[in-house]
């Protein structure tokens, strides 16, 4: 006979390490199942941590936990081919406790964070893949198979956290699989250089970061970001879009690395330093549309898994941990009350939908397919914007009502005023 | 013409199937092997990848897969897709993109496959 668990969490990434954090320290007993050697071997993203949602599990975990950098200054930079309009905020206020985010490296940062869950109580089991979820003749959710042998494992409720590539759900029925225009594919190099040439390029001291974010040219228009992330002593520089875009302009990911690395307002950023890691990652940006189930009778679903990212602020790992901790939360209640019905554990959809995690997510429901359909956003601003500011900003004799002039003719060509509104408005419904 | 709109028309116009590995789009040429080389690995025996119906590929004009893979895992050879699994970065981008999911995907098993030491 298989052991029974109070709970199984399938993959220690953000969300599934804060599921299994948070039903220990409440006493129960939780098993977190992870394929790599150690969490955060199979893990990556571009590098962004925020403070809060870590600091509603751990508080002032900054003090203990493997951090590259605490942001600064965020910065935006739209790319034409030899151009950069960049906006950008530089806060003091973000260089002191409680700080706002931080740069991480997942390797680390995984493996310290599944440590305090193990601390916690958490039975943490390495070099383990979920195959399914096994239910019984009702359809419940009672446990998970992976591939050791007899290797069936049985719990009151599974909280699938498997991330982005959410091959455990789709085996079970409880997703079909994700259409390449909703998955990104990113790669990322994390170039080591000099503590002392970051802060030079970057005019930083100490442990303070910046992270920039590219668009235009840094995917030749394509449907996603460059950025530039500034570690200790070493860069997290990576380009992403959608696979649908990959797909369709035959272009190598790895290649459209090489092209943003070498635009002239990058190249200068990470000259001289050394590749020390490649990746690769998907990421969930269908958005609120694309979501799965994330309840049912015995199982949660948190994190990547359940398509909880806000491509446009860059935001997936803090949703995930906020995500985790409502559903250990869930789960507690369930225990309490005996009951893991989809009914019971419903009130994980109650406590997403009062938290920021849905709200948000339905509020950018429309932002990626809105880009996607009219890739004229991405595609002609970025370059537009730096012809007009080029123009504007050469200093070559020509009256200024006549430049001015000259620029509103160059952008009615580019695109007529009626497609300048209707773009205005599309994105303004599509944020707002 | 500026470099984007070469690189697109150029990318239009590229020869499609036999041989044709890297469409010359105007990009930077990257030796993938030099970037794979700065990833750890613990190589799998059997590959975790597989094409369910080579004809399916015979007959798939645009064979996507030798681009998107940001480990280009995939090479067409002698009519037929070959897989180097042992580059795997296990992103998963080959299952969904594949247009006709002709690729059969599972993770290494245990924890053979890609060891990452930054993340």
């Amino acid at each position: 006979m298989a052991e029974k668990f109070d709970a199984i969490v399938v993959g220690a990434g953000p969300a599934g390490i804060t599921a299994a954090y948070t039903l220990a320290e409440a006493g129960a007993q939780v098993v977190l199942i992870e394929r790599g050697e150690q969490p955060g071997t199979k893990n990556t993203m571009g590098g962004v941590l925020y403070r809060k949602m870590m600091d509603d599990i751990i508080p002032g975990f900054w003090e203990q936990a493997p951090l590259e950098r605490h942001v600064i200054d965020q910065q935006w930079w739209l790319l034409s081919e030899e151009a950069a309009f960049s906006i950008g905020h530089r806060n003091l206020g973000h260089d002191q406790p409680p700080y706002n985010a931080f740069t991480v490296l997942r390797a680390k940062f995984d493996k310290w964070y599944a440590q305090q869950a193990v601390k916690k109580g958490a039975l943490l089991i390495t070099e383990t893949v979920v195959t399914e979820l096994l239910k019984d003749k009702q359809g419940r959710v009672i446990g998970i198979r992976t591939d050791r042998p007899e290797g069936d494992l049985l719990a009151d409720v599974v909280v699938v956290s498997e991330g982005a590539n959410s091959l455990v759900l789709e085996a079970s029925g409880l997703k079909p699989m994700p259409r390449s225009e909703t998955m990104a594919v990113a790669v990322k190099e994390v170039i080591a250089l000099p503590r002392e040439v970051i802060e030079n390029r970057f005019h930083v001291s100490g442990n303070q970061g910046v992270v920039i974010e590219a668009f235009g040219n840094a995917t030749l228009g394509m449907t996603g970001n460059g950025f530039v992330y500034t570690n200790k002593d070493s860069l997290s520089v990576g380009v992403g879009a959608m696979i649908s875009d990959f797909v369709r302009r035959r272009i190598h990911p790895h290649q459209l690395l090489e092209h943003f690395k070498q635009h002239p307002a990058i190249a200068p950023l990470v000259a001289g330093g050394e590749v020390k890691e490649y990746l690769a990652h998907m990421i969930p940006e269908g958005g609120y549309e694309t979501m799965p189930p994330l309840y049912g009778d015995g199982f949660l679903v948190c994190g990547d898994a359940a398509g909880m990212v806000i491509a446009v602020h860059r935001e997936g790992s803090n949703l995930a941990m906020t995500s985790g901790r409502l559903a250990a939360q869930t789960i507690v209640e369930a225990k309490r009350d005996r009951d893991f019905s989809a009914h019971s554990l419903s009130r994980y959809w109650e406590k997403l939908n009062q938290s920021y995690v849905l709200q948000d997510l339905r509020q950018y429901r429309r932002t990626t397919p809105t880009i996607e359909r009219n890739p004229q956003i991405l595609g002609i601003y970025p370059s537009l914007l730096n012809e007009v500011m080029g123009q504007f900003l050469t200093v070559d004799g020509v009256p200024k009502r006549e430049k001015e002039k000259r620029l509103l003719r160059l952008v009615t060509r580019r695109r007529p005023v009626t497609g300048l509104i209707k773009d205005a408005w599309r994105m303004g419904r599509a944020m707002l | 013409m500026n470099q984007r709109a070469q690189a697109a028309t150029v990318a239009e116009r590229a020869p499609l199937g036999a041989g044709a590995t890297t469409v010359d789009s105007g990009l930077p040429q990257v030796d993938v092997q030099k970037k794979l080389f700065t990833v750890r690995y613990k190589a799998d025996k059997e590959s975790h990848l597989a094409i369910r119906d080579p004809q399916i590929c015979l007959a798939c004009k645009d064979k996507p897969c030798l681009y998107f893979c940001p480990a280009e895992v995939y090479k067409w050879e002698e009519e037929r897709i070959t897989i180097a699994f042992e580059g795997c970065l296990e992103c998963g981008t080959c299952r969904i993109g594949c247009p006709s999911h002709n690729i059969s995907w599972r993770y290494p098993r245990g924890t053979n496959g890609v060891q990452y030491k930054f993340g």
